[in-house]
């Protein structure tokens, strides 16, 4: 019997496989791709799986790093939500009548964005926290063309700690105010709308998503009503039917690149939305309860071990005063690189070390505490760090 | 076939009866002029939340449920052991920030991934920091731009061809440069209009090839040719990888740059939207632009190297999307150089074996074989007052994912069909079949369709029209507080 390769290339009229590359000139073939030949699935599983084996994870190793990612607990749920393989093998829903699901679930990520932030309106996702502020600050120039296109703030803040000023820095300037949060400290704080912001966008990682190391991650976007049409990214509304029905559809995409080209509000068109899946998994099993659990938890267990830290000789911590989400600076007597080398040989992993993003802070480190570290990870890294010479 | 979609009247989350709101005591932990009393998300059982969600699974289709040639999306089958591969702790459970001698494996992997796709592209080097295709295409730009300034000259001009991707438009755009749109001349490239458009200015011409209409630009040297001797870059948009793996090479195509889109041709699943990935590789005067950091072994093991002082930067945080470059370095060792070159060959044989026995049905305009996808117009059918989207919606009835519609631009009523190499001739067989028998149906039947869906056919002006994008916007609009 012939192959079905043979059966379709007769049924053309052509001999081989050859025949349906003579439209590639000679000049430009080449003969085969320069790379190994296959390994069978299993092979290819025990390679890959001893290669990472050198990976030291933070289940093997108490780390304390955080700086915009961060290891919370997810619920099995939002990983069996998300393995819905007619979620995560579909494409952008451009045909809304076959893709309800996914448009549901994106509008209802939206709107719990939308219920964290007190803002309107949020897109299905950036690419992550930076892009997403990267994008802000384009729509910000959009909005207002003074002197000042816009002003960026974040609660909390880079170190940790919460900003307790927004409403004093909304009153100092008109310019379109863009507040960066972390989602999981809005269930505890007041939300950038009741303070004016305009557009609102945080890294969503903490939603639902493990760190990846570094990606894929959830850039979250929203805004008030009035910059609906100037936000970048897949937008979903809620419409009807022909029916009557009530039903959801990508909207707004005269703003996007398919129609807009060179126009369009942004480039951005294969985007995060699984992760939005996750994220919205993960708000509806916590819940607005468990939610605000997680977040004070957060935060007393930061306070508890920055007061830990700061009980020990050589180290300040926080480094700065006030009220702090789950990070904090810990300042050491001599550089931390050095801490970090004794931290490390202890197997602990400590902070994120300042000195290179701020070199007047080469003598400290942010460190981050979820609800995640068990007891004895904390008591190993306060003693490593009393035996730090 | 005949397929029915799942219906449940699935309420909202916040539709549901949620559990009292308990307190939670922020005395001392948050200053209280901003802490929050309120918080509008409901508490639902957990049986319930993971019952909404598949419920709402149900209500969708992916690649695994039935046939989805979504031409230039390359939808084909997502292997489930990189699935497996990506959920492991030693991926997820690892901070980007985290010492380099504790994060060998993730390192050596990129490492080794990097190298792959230069010798698949035929580039000498790669960042595998996007995370699309789009930011891919902006990252190219960067370079280029970065290329030019560095040799003294400013360049502002991005040609493309008029069977280029939004994407290309909207990622110059972004950058303000100045687009050169150029028409194409029976499917392919106007080598005279490229002429003329190709000057000082030109920082780059973009191209994919094959192009969109699946046509390969085989005068692809001299369209080289023109845009260096003007001093302009080429740019190759790697969305259609698929039809030339094994078989010709961006880089011996003299093309200056590439970015893969990782979510089509290396197979990432995609999720409903995202997350891709977007790696870009460029010849060896660009490499010195690269983002930073680029992953480099030395001595003492793999390592990130900040130290390139004529980079672009940064296009986004830390180093990539991992999780998808994982599955992408998995599903290339599984196929190796060999299975590659046969994933081309089937997947051009599928595409011409759909369009051959299609010819009679619809209109393929532009003559020749295409490589992995073709573009039909639905242009004879609109005497009957039937167009290409009451063709894609009756195609739902039948279990089938219609083709990307109205794309591109140059062909009227047009239906891109990409059906990939995963497919077999029986669901190819079938696809013909409805088709054949769809664009002779009575067009009322057309008009209504899709019956066997979720819902019926989505007004889309509406949602335009009055934009409610959340529970906030839709009460408000309702009337209630
Ligand atoms: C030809 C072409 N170029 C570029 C892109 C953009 O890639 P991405 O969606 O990964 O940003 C696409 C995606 O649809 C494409 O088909």
């Amino acid at each position: 019997m012939p192959s079905e390769e043979d059966e379709m290339l007769h049924a053309m009229g052509l001999r081989n496989i050859d025949d349906l590359f003579t439209d590639i000139p000679t000049a430009v073939r080449i003969p085969k791709l320069d790379l190994p030949d296959g390994l069978p699935e299993d092979a290819v599983v025990s390679r890959v799986t001893s290669m990472l084996a050198a990976n030291r994870t933070v289940v093997d190793m108490p780390t304390f790093l955080g700086g915009g990612l961060y290891d919370h607990f997810i619920p099995a749920s939002v990983r069996a939500i998300t393995s819905r393989s007619e979620f995560y093998t579909s494409y952008t829903p451009y045909q809304p009548e076959l893709s309800q699901g996914m448009l549901q679930a994106l509008w209802e990520y939206q709107s719990l964005v939308c219920e964290l932030t007190c803002m309107d309106g949020a897109n299905t996702s950036m690419y992550d926290g930076s892009t997403a502020l990267g994008e802000a600050a384009r729509i910000a120039h959009r909005i207002l063309s003074d002197d000042v296109c816009g002003v960026y703030v974040e609660n909390p803040n880079f170190f940790g700690r919460f900003e307790e000023q927004l409403e004093d820095i909304r009153r100092l300037t008109k310019a379109p105010f863009v507040v960066g949060v972390n989602p999981i400290a809005q269930a505890v704080v007041r939300p950038p709308g009741d303070f004016g912001a305009d557009i609102v966008i945080g890294e969503g990682q903490p939603l639902g998503s493990h760190a990846n190391f570094g990606g894929p991650l959830l850039g979250i976007f929203a805004c008030r009503q009035e910059h609906i049409r100037k936000m970048p990214g897949r937008v979903i509304g809620l419409t009807r039917d022909a029916a009557g029905q009530r039903a959801f559809c990508m909207t707004l995409q005269t703003r996007e690149q398919h129609i807009r080209r060179e126009k369009a509000m942004s480039n951005i068109c294969t985007n995060e939305a699984l992760l939005a899946v996750a994220a919205a998994s993960y708000l509806s099993v916590l819940g607005g309860n468990g939610l605000r659990r997680v977040a004070s938890e957060n935060i007393r267990r930061a306070k508890e071990l920055a007061s830990a830290i700061d009980r020990i000789e050589a180290f300040t911590a926080p480094l700065f005063n006030g009220a702090h989400f789950n990070e904090f600076v810990v300042r050491s007597q001599k550089p931390y690189a050095s801490v970090h080398k004794s931290l490390l040989a202890k197997g602990v992993h400590g902070g994120l070390s300042l000195g290179r993003h701020l070199p007047e802070l080469e003598n400290a480190a942010l460190f981050t505490t979820t609800g995640r570290h068990a007891p004895d990870a904390i008591e190993r890294l306060l003693k490593a760090l009393r035996e730090v010479r | 076939m005949s397929f029915r979609q799942a219906h449940w009247d699935e309420p909202l989350l916040i539709e549901k009866r949620s559990a009292p709101d308990e307190s939670v005591d922020l005395s001392g932990l948050v200053p209280a002029a901003i802490r929050r009393e309120r918080l509008g998300i409901p508490n639902l059982s957990e049986h319930d939340v993971v019952r909404h969600f598949t419920r709402l699974s149900q209500m969708n289709f992916g690649i695994d449920t039935g046939f989805y040639p979504l031409g230039s999306c390359t939808m084909k089958f997502n292997p489930k052991f990189t699935e497996e591969l990506a959920a492991l702790p030693t991926v997820g459970r690892i901070h980007p920030d985290q010492d380099e001698s504790t994060v060998q494996g993730a390192l050596r992997l990129l490492y080794e991934l990097q190298d792959i796709l230069a010798t698949i592209a035929g580039m000498d080097a790669v960042t595998l920091q996007p995370a699309a295709g789009a930011q891919g295409e902006y990252t190219g730009l960067l370079l280029a731009q970065a290329y030019h300034r560095d040799r003294g000259e400013e360049r502002d001009e991005v040609i493309l061809p008029d069977t280029a991707h939004g994407t290309n438009f909207a990622s110059a755009g972004m950058l303000g440069f100045h687009i050169v749109e150029i028409p194409s001349k029976e499917g392919r490239v106007d080598l005279q209009a490229l002429e003329s458009a190709a000057g000082k200015k030109t920082l780059a011409f973009m191209l994919t090839n094959p192009n969109t209409l699946g046509i390969f630009e085989d005068h692809v040297l001299e369209i080289a040719d023109v845009v260096h001797a003007a001093g302009g870059l080429l740019y190759y948009d790697g969305a259609n990888f698929n039809a030339i793996l094994g078989r010709t090479s961006p880089g011996k195509m003299n093309f200056d740059i590439v970015h893969f889109n990782l979510h089509k041709t290396f197979t990432t699943p995609h999720g409903g939207g995202g997350p891709g990935a977007g790696p870009v590789g460029v010849k060896k005067p660009l490499e010195p632009f690269l983002p930073v950091p680029t992953v480099q072994l030395n001595g003492r093991g793999y390592h990130l190297d900040y130290d390139r002082p004529k980079s672009i930067g940064k296009v986004r945080a830390w180093y990539g999307n991992f999780a998808l470059l994982v599955r992408a370095y998995a599903y290339i060792l599984r196929m190796g150089g060999n299975g590659l070159r046969e994933v081309s060959d089937r997947a051009v044989l599928n595409a011409n074996y759909v369009m051959h026995r299609l010819k009679g049905v619809l209109d393929v305009p532009f003559g020749g074989m295409r490589k992995h996808e073709f573009v039909a117009s639905a242009s004879r059918v609109a005497a009957k007052g039937v167009r290409t989207v009451d063709i894609a919606k009756r195609l739902m009835d039948f279990g089938y994912h219609p083709p990307t519609v109205y794309f591109p631009h140059l062909v009227e009523e047009a239906l891109m069909i990409e059906p990939t190499e995963t497919e077999t001739k029986e669901t190819l067989d079938g696809f013909v079949e409805v088709l054949t028998k769809i664009v002779d149906e009575d067009p009322a039947v057309l008009h209504d369709s899709p019956h066997n869906t979720s819902v019926k056919r989505v007004d889309e002006v509406r949602a335009a029209r009055e934009p409610l994008l959340s529970w906030r916007m839709a009460k408000r609009a309702a009337g209630g507080s």
